[in-house]
């Protein structure tokens, strides 16, 4: 899942000062379930911005929306934007632009940080574990994530900074090619990494698109 | 020869390479580096001009190397990868190249976060082993990464560093094989402290035939102090510094600390002059190369061949 942070309050209501109306609006997906942007949240920041502002009269609506980052579930407000003039999204930075291109006129505030596609370690604690790199070498590294778990993303590593089982950036981070080594070691697997890597193919340095196999004649028809 | 470097010729030679070090200032201080490498000249083969070591912003490692050349002292220019993209790294080879620089030394870099602009983006581009790679292609096909022509190729003596003590032991000789495959012409390792490791490390390379592809320089630091020898052993990564080396420091008279130090490092370069699969030894006198011409007389090294 993606996910967010949301960012420091003093940060967020200097951003809404001056508006009158604000919508705060949350997404009921990855940021509801790593506890940032969900309709819970959404209530809170509500609740510390109704306080903030009690002298000056700013109205704070709420709304959170399934997802997002889906155009069909964004017109949901379609009906209630004018009452508002100012959206506060609490939704990754990908939600965040898609609200901001459905409403273009209207001013949209992100009221958190995205931090990362990541995985649940425990209720409200979350790790990293990949950058989106976009040529995925996790059969070769023994599902370990060189781009993303190694601080100089090496392709061949370990670097000479690996330090008694550590990373060199901190003692709590492991360092990702020992790991890549122990668990191809276990799996009798140590020839994948015996070989060079290439230079990657940094592709996730432009704007990317998708379209999946079997759909192109379709997307053609109707964005011609 | 591939590069014609001196450092190429002392070793192709079959002399025992001495290198040295030197760190560029903080600063366009140009009488920093002349005075530095008054002491080094003509007691160290080659010096390795290091590239914002430490993350900290210092003079540009060619910059420097160029007025090594100016000084008479042939330079390693070290690259790290953390600091440019295959564009600029290919871009400074060749303009390292067309002054006259020989040895490259190729280096991942320690992490920005150690450094004076921690907030700074990594580029990472290119890993240390495919940094070597692409060297190599430039040098011996005249080709960019890109696989087009280059107009008067770069003939650099390709060197690479390895780190012998670095968990996984038992992967670190293969990660050498690598870094032999990619194309590194010599090795210069980490500060070597732990002589039963560096003795398993090199036997291990002479077993897989590596020290007949490449020249092998151990790493060696003297210990100016007690205090540097546990800094040594507890904060800086990737470090291996036995016990006894700091029981031996403690057990001279404190004015003789520093001597002490020296003469484990004369000891060391003693044993490595003996050692099969091992080709020269890098000194690394860390903020210390007035002491150099004296370490350089101790250790037996002198005078320099002239070739």
């Amino acid at each position: 899942m993606i996910v967010a942070e949301r960012k420091p309050f003093d940060e967020i209501r200097n951003m809404v000062k001056g508006y009158k109306k604000v919508l705060t609006v949350g997404c009921g997906t990855c940021v509801a379930v790593c506890l940032a942007g969900g309709s819970k949240e959404v209530e809170t920041l509500n609740a510390e911005l109704n306080l903030a502002f009690k002298k000056d009269g700013i109205e704070f609506g709420a709304h959170t929306l399934e997802r997002q980052c889906d155009m069909e579930f964004l017109s949901e407000l379609d009906a209630k934007a004018d009452n508002y003039d100012c959206f506060l999204s609490m939704a990754c930075g990908a939600g965040i632009q898609f609200l901001a291109e459905r409403f273009p006129e209207k001013p949209v505030l992100p009221a958190v940080n995205t931090s990362f596609i990541g995985v649940n370690l425990d209720v409200g604690w979350y790790e990293e574990k990949c950058r989106a790199c976009g040529q995925c070498v996790l059969g070769m590294t023994g599902g370990v994530c060189p781009v993303t778990m190694c601080a100089k993303s090496l392709f061949n590593g370990p670097c000479g900074g690996t330090n008694k089982t550590s990373c060199e950036i901190h003692k709590d981070q492991p360092c990702a090619w020992l790991k890549i080594y122990e668990r191809l070691a276990g799996q009798g697997r140590l020839e994948q990494i015996m070989a060079i890597s290439p230079p990657n193919d940094w592709s996730n340095q432009k704007p990317r698109k998708v379209i999946q196999p079997g759909y192109e004649e379709r997307l053609k028809a109707m964005h011609p | 020869m591939k590069s014609g470097s001196k450092l190429e010729r002392v070793l192709k030679a079959g002399h025992f390479a001495f290198t040295g070090e030197v760190g560029p200032p903080r600063g366009a201080n140009v009488d920093a580096i002349r005075e530095k490498l008054k002491h080094l000249r003509g007691n160290v083969d080659m010096v390795n001009v290091t590239d914002n070591q430490t993350a900290m912003v210092r003079m540009s490692s060619w910059a420097a190397s160029i007025i090594c050349i100016q000084e008479g002292v042939e330079p390693n220019f070290q690259m790290v990868c953390r600091d440019r993209n295959r564009l600029a790294m290919q871009a400074d080879i060749l303009g390292a190249y067309a002054h006259g620089i020989r040895n490259m030394l190729c280096l991942s870099g320690d992490h920005q976060m150690f450094g004076d602009h921690p907030q700074s983006k990594g580029v990472f581009d290119l890993d240390s082993m495919q940094l070597i790679m692409m060297v190599k292609k430039m040098r011996d096909e005249g080709k960019f990464l890109s696989g087009s022509d280059i107009d008067v190729k770069p003939q650099i003596f390709i060197g690479a560093a390895a780190n012998p003590f670095a968990e996984p032991f038992e992967w670190r000789v293969h990660r050498l094989a690598k870094k032999v495959a990619a194309g590194a012409d010599f090795i210069q390792t980490q500060c070597v402290y732990n002589m039963p490791k560096i003795r398993e490390w090199v036997r291990r390379a002479n077993d897989m035939g590596l020290t007949e592809k490449v020249y092998i320089l151990p790493g060696v630091t003297p210990m100016k102090s007690i205090g540097m020898a546990k800094y040594m052993q507890s904060k800086v990564p990737g470090m291996d510094v036995p016990d006894d080396i700091i029981k031996r420091l403690q057990g001279v008279d404190k004015k003789m600390v520093a001597d002490e130090g020296i003469k484990i490092a004369c000891e060391q370069i003693a044993e490595f002059k003996e050692m099969k699969g091992v080709a020269g030894v890098h000194l690394m006198p860390i903020e210390w190369e007035h002491m150099v011409p004296e370490i350089a007389e101790r250790a037996g090294v002198l005078p320099r061949p002239e070739i």
